[in-house]
């Protein structure tokens, strides 16, 4: 079977003025047709990188090597047209910023109905009532009065439905959600991620979902991908890496995120330490300095991603 | 028990016609964490800046050791605003970016001890950035070189340097990282043991008002809906909202058959004035619920709850 995005090797560096930047280096990943992909991590670990190359969108001073492979087709090098062809279309990506994300100058029924009159070659007056109908299945009341209003004039939970609409118009095989609920509370994001979840029962579309909550990851994700300093660091189906994280810092994170049951904690669990900088030469373990069963193989040689394609880590000495 | 160091009384502020917050009122004592929790339009920051004086509220009182502040002259004010501090969600945008970070926790000081030499000064600065973990030696950088945990330490040791009463977190950690988040919420730990102050912690993330507050405040739509101590309000919530914004947090790993999320309020702001305004999304609402809005009211010691049917037992939400 063709995956649906399969990415081998992927780099990604930028030139600074202290030297190269490694905001990815040497990742590889599946995600098969319906699959939902989490990928999580900290600010700066290189998962939003990872898709934004995807998209085509890295910053134009990005070094990129390696491949990104769309339902078999090379995404990498491909020229704008050829990626126009599928961006926006089948494949699609929702920002965590709302607001930003959307043209303020132009009304909801336009941005919207633009994807099917450049994407599926339909009229505008077609495109405006699918605009339409898809608002409505995303939960938007009233929506033929929202379509003639500015983002301005509408709630970030709502524009997040918005944005949600457009990425669905053109029945995806493959949505990038980078963050969709960062930025909401916690109603306005169940509410996002029941559209989610409805929107891959309904099309069969895969989604990877890119979050550092691993609460949102947890109730969506069938498989998870733990990123850390630009590397992948654990692979492995959603109900085991949850329950059995094997990587260090997967288990380091999961005890961090406070929970409602238990007893109350007098003070936060936390990580110590912090992150090594972008562009730190790595020959040994990212996560060496921070982690408590380092030893003198993990500061020397840097451990490979390893195991089977269901179960995969990159350890030295990881958890049982 | 003590005199509480903060008593709010039928706060209310308006935007127009639009009532922001109503009637709201609750007590704060020194060395206490209280939580404010609620979605995103309850008015839980504009019930903090009213608190502040930041905006200017259409009616109540807010009396800190005695001091109405919504009523002082404003030099009193001014001199009243060294115990009342506050650190806002994006911790970069909180910060000048063209004064140095020492400069930056250094003014509070200039305004409020004048009397301090320079070198006395910079001495405060360097032991303040100290206090919060970061160096000396960088109260000569500006805050573009620093990434958002720092940032928000940066914030914490400005707001701290003066030693205040009151310390309000406006969604201070929401946009951090988890590791980063814990490190954070420890040092306002860290600094209330020592400095004794009371904290106001404003958030949407409810599994971290569960675990520092003492005390919860739900707010819903500008008024306040449940008042109670962090274990009780986690352990048995009693107002419908309260269960509902429970329910929607996700959990690890995820509940089977978790209830289907809130929809979004459809009462206009003039049905809103009249009755209670969670009804048109609470599964328990009776006609009652339409006509009159049911009040703050004591229904245990320390527990409040404003819902006509909270001396019932309802059933979990379906």
């Amino acid at each position: 079977m063709v995956a649906t995005l399969s990415v081998d090797n992927l780099n990604i560096r930028f030139a600074h003025r202290t030297g190269m930047l490694e905001a990815v280096a040497g990742a590889s990943l599946r995600i098969e047709p319906q699959e939902c992909v989490g990928i999580v991590g900290e600010s700066g670990s290189g998962k939003t990188q990872l898709f934004l190359a995807a998209m085509g969108l890295l910053a134009g001073v990005a070094q990129v090597s390696g491949s990104i492979r769309f339902a078999g087709n090379e995404l990498l090098g491909a020229k704008a047209a050829a990626l126009n062809r599928v961006r926006g279309s089948k494949l699609t990506m929702v920002f965590q910023d709302p607001m930003t994300s959307l043209t303020p100058h132009l009304r909801i029924g336009t941005q919207l109905a633009e994807v099917l009159v450049s994407h599926a070659g339909q009229s505008w007056k077609e495109a405006r009532g699918a605009a339409e109908s898809m608002l409505e299945h995303v939960r938007i009341p009233d929506p033929k009065r929202r379509l003639q209003q500015y983002p301005y004039e509408l709630s970030g939970g709502m524009r997040q439905r918005v944005m949600l609409a457009m990425s669905l118009l053109c029945k995806p095989d493959l949505l990038i959600a980078d963050e969709p609920t960062t930025a909401l509370d916690v109603t306005l994001q169940a509410q996002i991620m029941e559209l989610l979840r409805a929107a891959r029962g309904e099309t069969g579309m895969a989604l990877a979902l890119i979050s550092h909550d691993l609460g949102v990851i947890a109730g969506l994700a069938d498989r998870i991908l733990v990123m850390y300093a630009g590397r992948i660091v654990e692979n492995a189906s959603a109900a085991e890496l949850l329950l059995r994280p094997r990587h260090p810092y997967t288990a380091e994170l999961l005890k961090c995120v406070p929970s409602l049951s238990g007893p109350r904690l007098a003070r936060m669990p936390t990580l110590a330490g912090q992150p090594p900088q972008p562009g730190e030469a790595l020959q040994a373990c990212p996560f060496a300095p921070r982690c408590s069963r380092a030893a003198d193989r993990c500061r020397v040689e840097r451990p490979a991603l390893a195991g089977s394609s269901m179960s995969q880590v990159a350890c030295h000495f990881p958890l049982p | 028990m003590n005199a509480p160091l903060l008593q709010v009384r039928n706060l209310r502020v308006e935007f127009g016609q639009q009532l922001a917050v109503r009637d709201v009122n609750f007590d704060l004592f020194a060395g206490e964490t209280v939580g404010l929790v609620g979605e995103s339009g309850a008015g839980k920051s504009t019930l903090a800046r009213a608190l502040l004086r930041l905006l200017q509220p259409a009616q109540g009182s807010v009396e800190l050791a005695g001091v109405d502040l919504l009523k002082c002259p404003p030099a009193v004010m001014r001199a009243q605003r060294r115990h009342l501090q506050i650190i806002f969600q994006d911790p970069l945008a909180s910060l000048n970016p063209r004064m140095t970070v020492g400069d930056a926790i250094a003014e509070p000081l200039l305004i409020f001890e004048p009397e301090l030499t320079a070198a006395a000064r910079r001495g405060k600065v360097a032991a303040m950035l100290e206090r919060v973990s970061l160096t000396a030696d960088m109260a000569s950088r500006y805050p573009h070189e620093f990434s958002g945990g720092q940032c928000q330490r940066i914030g914490i040791a400005r707001a701290a340097v003066l030693r205040p009463n009151l310390l309000v977190c406006d969604e201070a950690v929401s946009s951090l990282d988890v590791s980063i988040q814990g490190q954070i919420i420890n040092l306002l730990l860290d600094l209330q043991q020592e400095m004794g102050m009371a904290i106001l912690f404003i958030s949407h993330n409810l599994a971290v008002v569960r675990h520092l507050s003492h005390r919860v405040l739900v707010m819903y739509l500008g008024k306040l809906v449940e008042v109670a101590s962090s274990e009780a309000l986690f352990a048995a919530p009693v107002h419908p909202y309260t269960r509902a914004l429970l329910a929607a947090v996700p959990r690890i790993p995820p509940v089977e058959g978790a209830p289907a999320p809130l929809a979004e309020t459809s009462l206009s702001a003039d049905s809103i004035a009249h009755g209670c305004a969670f009804r048109d999304r609470c599964p328990y609402a009776l006609p009652l619920c339409a006509s009159t809005d049911p009040p703050l009211s004591e229904i245990a010691a320390g527990r409040w709850v404003a819902c006509h049917r909270s001396h019932e037992t309802l059933n979990p939400l379906s």
